[in-house]
């Protein structure tokens, strides 16, 4: 029952503040219902790993993530979380070590920004300072500007800010468990990648366990270390790396899951990260525009792009805007200019690509830091070598029990 | 003496009862205030009991209060004390009817969302859900403002104080001197106090709505 290595991880190896999770032949019938909604499920959920719960809706697994902080409480069975048996300790005291993220945030309309994230700090009777201290740090870690956010109101959000400071709220007092509940189902699909790539991002440096659950299988793939494909009654059908169940799904109804086009899936494999990045001719607001033209031209390319003095990007200009006078002196975001993290996948680079009018796309890291650029030639390199290693031994199928 | 005049003559006289209308209703609507909210929040979670409440309150709002104050004469003496009680019983229907509205209405998964942070019951009906019915509360309590503004009158039959007394002095003798003058001061106090009192809450309701919920 040992780890096995995730065959997608890459350098960032920092320190795991997840816990594990086991699920021990967990059961949950409802009275007067004859078969189960839960039957018998038993898994285990490595610390620091996202572990995805797909399956058909009505297929309990959003039950069976609820049991896990007992919002419904089991029938029978055991949850333990690290070392410790939580199947009888108090419910309320377990929920505030256990982050929970639904559909469409949840925030407390009435409740200021600030007011939600420091909801469960509250509750563990946090000092004031402590709370807004952490509050900003938090609306940093999700990008949102803590001075503009603080102290508005839910209803003076997008969808996709909502569902940021929903994340934000639910890491507010550093628990080592996230549960998401198809956190993202309710955003338009931009909005959708782009949390979802936020996630990947923030998981990096958290390494919380998380369980999440969710509906599409293409969400899964993306940001699962694990998949856990559920039927009815939360049988878990398979339960392994995407990279296994796509090569070799156990059986009729996952490949209905994995459904067409699994080797373009491959594409939703393969993370930025993991392939070389290519140089694109940068220059700074206020700086040196001949010096961006000569770099420009040096790669051959048309354009160059303009970051501010925080290194991130704001606009692409062309060498004939570059060429006018004081060109650089003030440059204004671009409010279309796309980028994408080292976490998204190549699927989304490309996607980004074709609807951009550059046919490149900017990577960005940490706090939307520039860190170079992707383009067409960088996914073709990526997928023929994707070819190459397929025929490589694949990941074992050993599934924990 | 015309109605001005009348007025002006009897000013302390009305301006003392006025104050003692006034304070009567706003004690009794203190009183049904959070004796509402208690039936609410024991009955809002089940429908069998909000139903209840529900038929209760509107059965109660038939009863003609002149009934009501008549019949209570014969157990309490004090014509404050029951002028009260009977305010408060009154006053408390419309609000059940709200809060148990109000609080049903909030999205439960948001309530599901307090308790997977670990906000127990009364935690999450203390800062989420009661904050929540709030606006439909307040619309309940400024209902019941109004009509015990009105029923409050009648509370003079039972040796209760406030304007009631110049309306059923001015009408016990129609046609004597100044019996209109006194029937019209009292319901036109009546009147006046209830807009000042509708006001009042309405200020009330502003300053104690969230800025994220305010319509």
């Amino acid at each position: 029952m040992s780890d096995q290595p995730t065959t997608n991880d890459s350098a960032v190896d920092d320190v795991v503040h997840g816990e594990r999770i086991v699920l021990n032949q967990l059961t949950k019938r409802y009275p007067g219902q004859k078969t189960a909604a839960v039957d018998d499920v038993s898994m285990e959920i490595p610390a620091g790993e996202i572990v995805m719960f797909v399956g058909p809706s009505g297929c309990g697994k959003t039950t069976t993530m609820k049991m896990i902080n007992r919002l419904i409480e089991p029938t029978s069975g055991t949850i333990t979380i690290g070392d410790e048996d939580v199947t009888d300790v108090n419910p309320d005291e377990l929920r505030r070590r256990i982050g929970y993220v639904i559909q469409g945030a949840g925030l407390f309309p009435h409740y200021t920004v600030a007011d939600n994230i420091a909801i469960v700090p509250k509750l563990l009777g946090w000092d004031k300072q402590r709370i807004a201290d952490r509050v900003d740090e938090l609306l940093d870690l999700v990008n949102l500007e803590p001075a503009q956010y603080r102290d508005r109101f839910p209803r003076e959000l997008s969808g996709g800010q909502q569902q940021r400071v929903g994340v934000a709220r639910a890491l507010a007092a550093d628990p080592p468990v996230l549960l998401m509940d198809e956190p993202f189902g309710a955003v338009d699909p931009i909005t959708r990648q782009r949390l979802q790539d936020e996630l990947l991002r923030l998981q990096e440096e958290l390494r919380k366990t998380i369980v999440f659950v969710t509906h599409d299988f293409d969400e899964a793939v993306k940001l699962g270390d694990r998949i856990a494909i559920l039927d009815v009654g939360s049988e878990i059908v398979q339960y392994d790396t995407p990279e296994a169940i796509l090569a070799a799904p156990a059986n009729e109804f996952v490949e209905g899951f994995v459904g067409h086009g699994a080797a373009l899936k491959q594409l939703t494999l393969t993370r930025v990260r993991d392939v070389e990045l290519h140089d694109a001719a940068v220059t700074h607001i206020g700086g040196d525009a001949q010096e961006a033209i000569s770099q420009a031209q040096e790669f051959g390319r048309d354009w160059a792009i303009v970051l501010d003095e925080q290194e991130r990007p704001q606009r692409w200009m062309s060498l004939r805007e570059l060429a006018r006078p004081g060109a650089l002196r003030s440059v204004s975001r671009d409010p279309d200019l796309e980028t994408i993290s080292p976490a998204s996948t190549l699927n989304d680079a490309l996607d980004e690509m074709l609807t951009s009018s550059h046919g490149v796309v900017v990577v960005t890291g940490r706090r939307n830091k520039y860190q170079g650029v992707i383009r067409v030639e960088t996914i073709m390199e990526a997928m023929q070598s994707l070819g190459s290693a397929s025929s490589a031994p694949g990941s074992a199928e050993a599934v924990p029990s | 003496m015309n109605f001005w005049e009348f007025i002006q003559d009897r000013w302390s006289l009305l301006w003392f009862q006025g104050y003692q209308h006034l304070s009567m209703v706003v004690q009794s609507l203190l009183i049904a205030t959070v004796v509402a909210l208690l039936i609410a929040v024991l009955t809002y979670r089940s429908s069998m009991w909000t139903g209840i409440a529900e038929a209760g309150a509107a059965v109660g709002l038939t009863i003609p209060s002149f009934a009501l104050f008549g019949l209570f004469i014969a157990l309490i003496a004090n014509g404050v004390v029951l002028s009260v009680l009977v305010l408060a019983f009154y006053g408390s229907l419309p609000i059940v009817r709200n809060a148990v509205v109000g609080l049903r209405r909030v999205d439960p998964t948001l309530v599901e969302s307090a308790r997977g942070m670990g906000m127990g019951r009364m935690s999450t009906l203390w800062r989420l859900e009661l904050p929540m019915a709030w606006p439909v509360i307040l619309t309940g309590i400024r209902v019941s403002a109004q009509m015990l503004m009105g029923i409050g009158a009648i509370a003079a039959y039972a040796s209760g104080p406030g304007l009631g007394s110049f309306i059923f002095s001015g009408l016990s003798r129609l046609g004597g001197a100044n019996s209109t003058n006194l029937a019209w001061a009292g319901i036109l106090g009546v009147v006046v106090l209830a807009i000042a009192l509708d006001v009042m809450l309405n200020i009330i309701g502003r300053l104690t709505t969230s800025r994220g919920i305010r319509v």
